[in-house]
């Protein structure tokens, strides 16, 4: 589905960004983990053209991304804040979103009755402005529209943060149906070893804009991504 | 301590973006500053002279008399235009700063701003004059004084007013009302508050009742302000509750609905937006100036069509003059999901239109001063429609200034709507039109000029397609820089 060729991305001359080759396949659901500074982001708003890479190219379901626009259609993705219209009510944002994806009312209201465990009763009919809501249900609302109208590939950076553990676990159980499908492509990156373990079936560890683990998760991945942050951390402390 | 204040304020302004990528415009602005202290300043200078001899009359007293517009009028101005420079105070407020010291540099931080700075360079040119003219100098000073004390109440008037929309207007139709029962002579206010200042001249001693007020002022804007200094009061913002809208009767668009729908709420919604169409409707009247024949030097023929342009392209320049800024807060948004830049454009393009439409059938009015001045105004209509909404769009793409929708939620900074820049950037748009209609007007005569700014209009209108494939390829290639500037919150 996403493959990523010879990407590098160079900001003054320091590489943040380093990738040969990368290959995600229709259906998979990826897991991009790293420290701060990784490339995560980078990465992903590169998937999205939101920036240009330096060297090589992405392609999107055979449509290379930095030249046309045919991967719009279905690419959907959550970023940060700045993909919410602040004062648009939850709801009008749905519709705005579900309406440039081809969807009308009774669609979007259709799906959005499926989240309503999702959303606590804390998004719709709260009469507020997306701005107004606190950071988690922002989050909230911005990974359900990302949902709309059956994208077949779908970016979420960090949807675990600002999560209330409740919210967590029923996010948690939503990744895990779209794993299930073959037809939905789901990217996420997180910090939590623990949930990207549980929601993914195949885990990328960037280090410095490098690809330095490529695991196929099974049972003891968590364990092998542990230890590999820690040793991480053994080396950055100096010796004494 | 206000070492560190004024070494944080100076950071902030030079490593701005705006700063950074505007030094142009800034330096422009500048100018315009000059010319603003120039006018003031030989406005102060000659106007006794002025007053005297065209109107028979002690020119103090007459200043006296329309004091009180002058003031009010200047508490307008500083409403549309004054942003409130402060420091930025929520990453203080833990630090070891004493809240009255933060509070108090930010008040006095005002004090410097050019609104206030502008009004000596009448006012004291004007105080020199009374005094050679041989008025007794402790008159002078205490009358000086009062001025003084009124223009620095009106900046922390300001500071109230700022917080709550409801009195600006209040005073905004107040303001008009008078002005208006005075000029039709019904009711004159002047003549009772011309004898107020003249009083506080007559008797220097009662210069310190204005002064008691500034000062009351100021501690009242003071202890408003200190008293607010947390984050879930002065420093949150209001949230009202609101309703979700449909606007169904936009469908007819089509495709287009979509966008229009949300540019409507982002008018109606923030304040920022909001100001556009509060400034359209100024622009209407702003004709006035020249097709009522007040002012002598808007006689000449060529300045109908500058006259048109302003009337019916109000919108135009303060709302199309910053898309794609208005979308700068979620612009990773627009550029990633499922929308094509010409429907975004098109649709920015229509609300132009409409709005111009608009402006033009509310412009009508102008039929009172003759055909030829509403002609003037449809003629321009149709440049602006043609021409101007194009360049607008265009030079919009460069411009990348982000715009703080939600400014207007902060409690102390930077909530406000119009600034000169938007001002400054419509003089191009102007200059092409005069000249169309100046070489026709001198050659054959004032018909053939509105011929050559229709047919400019109307031939902008027919390339309309080519012109928006031109700004969707600006659009496309400045996409990265754009989406890299709008990141940045000034």
């Amino acid at each position: 589905m996403i493959t990523l060729n010879q990407i590098a991305k160079e900001y003054k001359k320091v590489r943040v960004l380093d990738v040969e080759a990368l290959e995600i396949p229709k259906g998979q659901s990826f897991g991009l983990v790293g420290n701060n500074g990784a490339g995560k982001t980078t990465m992903f708003s590169m998937l999205l053209d939101l920036v240009r890479p330096t060297t090589g190219y992405i392609m999107n379901n055979d449509v290379r991304v930095d030249q046309s626009e045919a991967w719009k259609p279905f690419t959907a993705a959550f970023l940060d804040e700045s993909f919410l219209i602040g004062y648009l009510t939850p709801e009008e944002y749905f519709y705005f979103i579900g309406e440039l994806r081809g969807q009308n009312k009774a669609d979007v209201d259709r799906l959005l009755k499926g989240f309503e465990d999702f959303f606590n009763g804390e998004i719709l009919g709260v009469k507020k402005y997306l701005r107004d809501l606190s950071k988690g249900n922002q989050k909230k609302v911005g990974i359900v529209a990302a949902l709309i109208g059956n994208p077949e590939v779908i970016i979420l950076d960090e949807p675990f943060a600002n999560l209330d553990p409740t919210t967590q676990i029923r996010l948690k159980k939503i990744l895990r149906e779209l794993k299930e499908t073959t037809e939905v492509t789901v990217l996420i990156s997180s910090h939590d070893l623990m949930h990207v373990t549980e929601v993914c079936e195949r885990i990328v560890v960037l280090e410095k804009g490098v690809v330095v683990k490529d695991i196929k998760t099974s049972p003891e991945t968590l364990k092998e991504l542990e230890v590999f942050f820690s040793g991480e951390l053994k080396e950055n402390v100096p010796a004494s | 301590m206000l070492k560190k204040f004024i070494t944080l304020q100076w950071r902030s302004f030079i490593r701005s973006a705006s700063f950074q990528t505007n030094l142009a415009l800034k330096i422009l602005m500048g100018f315009l500053a000059l010319y603003f202290i120039f006018v003031f300043s030989m406005l102060g200078a000659f106007s006794y002279k002025i007053i005297q001899e065209q109107l028979n009359q002690d020119p103090l007293m007459v200043l006296n008399r329309f004091l009180v517009f002058y003031l009010v009028g200047d508490l307008v101005m500083r409403y549309l235009m004054q942003r409130m420079p402060v420091v930025n105070i929520k990453p203080l407020l833990s630090l070891p700063f004493s809240k009255n010291k933060i509070v108090h540099f930010s008040l006095w931080k005002t004090v410097i701003s050019f609104f206030n700075i502008v009004h000596a360079f009448f006012f004291i040119p004007f105080f020199i004059v009374l005094l050679t003219e041989g008025y007794p100098a402790a008159n002078a000073v205490a009358w000086l004084v009062m001025v003084t004390a009124l223009i620095y109440s009106n900046n922390f008037l300001n500071v109230f007013l700022n917080d709550i929309d409801t009195v600006f207007y209040t005073v905004l139709t107040a303001l008009l009302l008078l002005a208006g029962l005075t000029y039709y002579q019904v009711f004159d206010i002047t003549q009772y508050t011309g004898p107020v200042f003249t009083w506080v001249y007559d008797h220097p001693i009662w210069s310190v009742v204005p002064v008691v007020i500034l000062v009351g002022l100021y501690l009242t804007a003071f202890k408003y302000f200190r008293n607010r200094l947390y984050l879930d009061d002065g420093l949150k913002g209001k949230t009202s509750t609101v309703t979700s809208e449909d606007l169904t009767w936009l469908n007819r668009f089509g495709g287009l609905a979509v966008f229009l729908k949300n540019d409507i709420k982002l008018i109606k919604r923030n304040k920022r937006s909001r100001t556009t169409i509060f400034m359209s409707l100024a622009f209407i009247f702003y004709g006035l100036l020249f097709f009522s024949g007040g002012i002598e030097v808007y006689e000449g023929p060529v300045w109908r069509i500058f006259a048109g342009i302003f009337v019916t392209g109000g919108f135009l320049f303060t709302f199309g003059q910053f898309v794609p800024s208005w979308d700068s807060s979620y612009y990773p948004l627009m550029m990633s999901q499922n929308i094509k830049y010409r429907d975004y454009l098109n649709s920015k393009w229509w609300l132009m239109v409409i709005a111009t439409l608009l402006t033009t059938v509310v412009a009508s009015f102008y039929l009172y001063f003759g055909w030829e001045v509403y002609l003037a105004i449809v003629v321009s209509a149709i440049y602006n429609i043609g021409v101007n909404s194009h360049v607008v769009l265009w030079g919009g793409a460069y411009i990348k200034t982000p715009i703080d929708l939600t400014s207007n939620k902060k409690a102390f900074g930077d909530k406000q709507a119009f600034n000169v820049k938007t001002l400054l950037l419509t003089i191009p748009k102007l200059i092409l039109p005069l000249l169309l209609y100046g070489a026709g007007h001198y050659t054959l005569g004032p018909n053939f000029g509105y011929i050559l700014v229709v047919v400019a209009g109307l031939a902008g209108f027919a390339f309309k397609d080519r012109v928006f494939n031109v700004i969707e390829k600006v659009y496309k290639s400045e996409k990265y820089k754009t989406l890299v500037a709008y990141k940045q919150k000034s």
